[in-house]
């Protein structure tokens, strides 16, 4: 048995919020790097490098990357062998109120969805949990924007429309969301599940650095092949116009129903932000 | 082309102005996102009068992260601005002249676009800290209460930004993808 208390989790949750939104995870970083060089259309690779640019006078200064410093999903991976001393759900969201505070990010959430009022401190999070095996306490931040997140979407497929219907649903999800999500983006796939957990796999798939392919052969074939249709679209950085249009593609699975196929595309941008810390 | 562009843009400017060209903006110009723009449009509703000056205004859609001591003002990229589209019709009917964002916009804003020889322009979305570094100083103008989304004037200068629907109505959300992809098929 460990005991972590209340306060080790709100400080570790506040430094997460701070480090994601000013630091990018080196697998997107790279993969931006790589693409300004790699892409063939003038115009976009200048706008890829301006973009990378942008990510160095952030770090440098101090500053948040791109100004919607997101939704705090927090994701936690707590160990059967673990007690926490409190409250855990408001040490999460104590943990974001000073992260947001000091760190001078932005509180983007209102606390009724159509009545709108401002929370003026970024909470709540989003939590998931998971209890998993040990005595850790994993913590993960995706600070998410929603400009990325407006254009995901979601289809209850039929069994019979099997992976061609799956492959037509990611790139109809891409071309509809155009412009909008500040391409080059990254997605989370999530396939099989109920309604709720195809999404939540999509996001969860978000987590994955986009260098490491789904470890089932036939899904990391998959996520190559859809990550190349979706870069000959043409949409290109910004939609300006170029090939690239995705940075990276992960997909999660789970088990589903006879009758059904549920399918969760979860868009994220070339500000794709993830930051964790075991405890 | 690259263009240096000042607030108030003239009519004349902006009819220069071509899809893909390259802006250089220095002057006023005011923030708002989706709900200033809502209570915008109440205002003019109710017939009361508005907290700034449409005529030839300059509006960029942009909630900026707070500034630390000492600086003017934090992150600043551009917000989606299909959420504007309900509202852009209307202000551009009334004299606003220029509109800053990023994405696509819908027909009807095109159509109210060319209809008073305005101009949306793109800034690079995602690229905060860069745009930030732009803003010379920063006020605050009215409805603190929305917080990040609260209306402010800048002065801005020299903020990078790329012609994306002009006048006419030429659209770089079209006209780009269909140049790169036709330069594939051995176009060039």
């Amino acid at each position: 048995m460990k005991n972590i208390s209340a306060e080790e989790i709100s400080r570790a949750v506040a430094a997460l919020c701070v480090r994601a939104n000013r630091e990018l995870p080196p697998d997107i970083a790279q993969a931006m790097d790589r693409a300004a060089v790699g892409e063939p259309w003038p115009p976009a690779s200048d706008t890829l490098r301006i973009l990378c640019c942008n990510r160095q006078a952030a770090e440098r200064n101090c500053l948040p990357v791109c100004q919607d410093t997101g939704l705090a999903c927090v994701f936690a991976e707590l160990g059967q062998e673990v007690h926490i001393e409190g409250d855990f759900r408001a040490a999460v969201d104590e943990g974001v109120r000073r992260g947001y505070g000091e760190g001078f990010l932005r509180k983007s959430v209102v606390a009724d969805p159509l009545r709108r009022e401002n929370t003026g401190d970024n909470t709540p999070a989003m939590l998931s949990l998971e209890l998993v095996p040990g005595d850790a306490l994993r913590l993960s931040l995706v600070p998410k924007g929603f400009g990325s997140e407006n254009m995901s979407r979601l289809a209850m497929l039929k069994p019979s429309d099997g992976l061609a219907g799956v492959k037509r649903f990611v790139l109809e999800t891409v071309k509809a969301a155009g412009s909008n999500p500040c391409p080059p983006i990254i997605l989370g796939v999530g396939i099989g599940g109920s309604f709720d957990k195809a999404a939540a796999l999509s996001k969860h798939a978000l987590l994955r650095p986009i260098d490491q392919p789904n470890p089932d052969p036939f899904y990391a074939a998959l996520e190559k092949e859809l990550l190349n249709e979706i870069n000959s679209l043409g949409i290109g950085p910004q939609g300006f116009g170029g090939r690239t249009t995705a940075l990276g593609l992960s997909i999660e699975t789970a088990p589903t129903h006879v009758a059904g196929l549920p399918v969760a595309v979860n868009i994220s941008c070339h500000v794709t932000r993830r930051a964790s810390v075991t405890l | 082309m690259e263009y240096k562009l000042e607030c108030p843009p003239s009519r004349e400017k902006l009819k220069m102005l071509r899809a893909g060209d390259r802006v250089l903006l220095s002057g006023r110009i005011y923030t708002a996102r989706d709900a200033a723009h809502k209570r915008l449009c109440a205002l003019l509703d109710d017939g009361a009068a508005l907290p700034f000056p449409l005529e030839d205004s300059v509006i960029y859609y942009v909630g900026p992260t707070p500034e630390k001591p000492g600086q003017v003002i934090g992150s600043a990229g551009p917000t989606t601005s299909c959420r504007m589209d309900a509202y852009s019709p209307r202000l551009l009917d009334l004299g606003q002249r220029v509109m800053i964002g990023k994405g696509n916009r819908s027909p009807d804003v095109v159509g109210a676009i060319v209809r008073n020889g305005a101009v949306y322009l793109a800034a690079m979305g995602g690229a905060g800290a860069l745009m930030g570094a732009c803003v010379r100083s920063a006020r605050l103008v009215c409805w603190e209460d929305l917080g990040c989304e609260a209306v402010r004037e800048l002065e801005v200068e020299d903020m990078p930004l790329i012609v994306a629907i002009d006048s006419l109505g030429k659209n770089i959300y079209e006209s780009g993808p269909a140049a790169y992809l036709e330069s594939l098929n051995g176009g060039i």
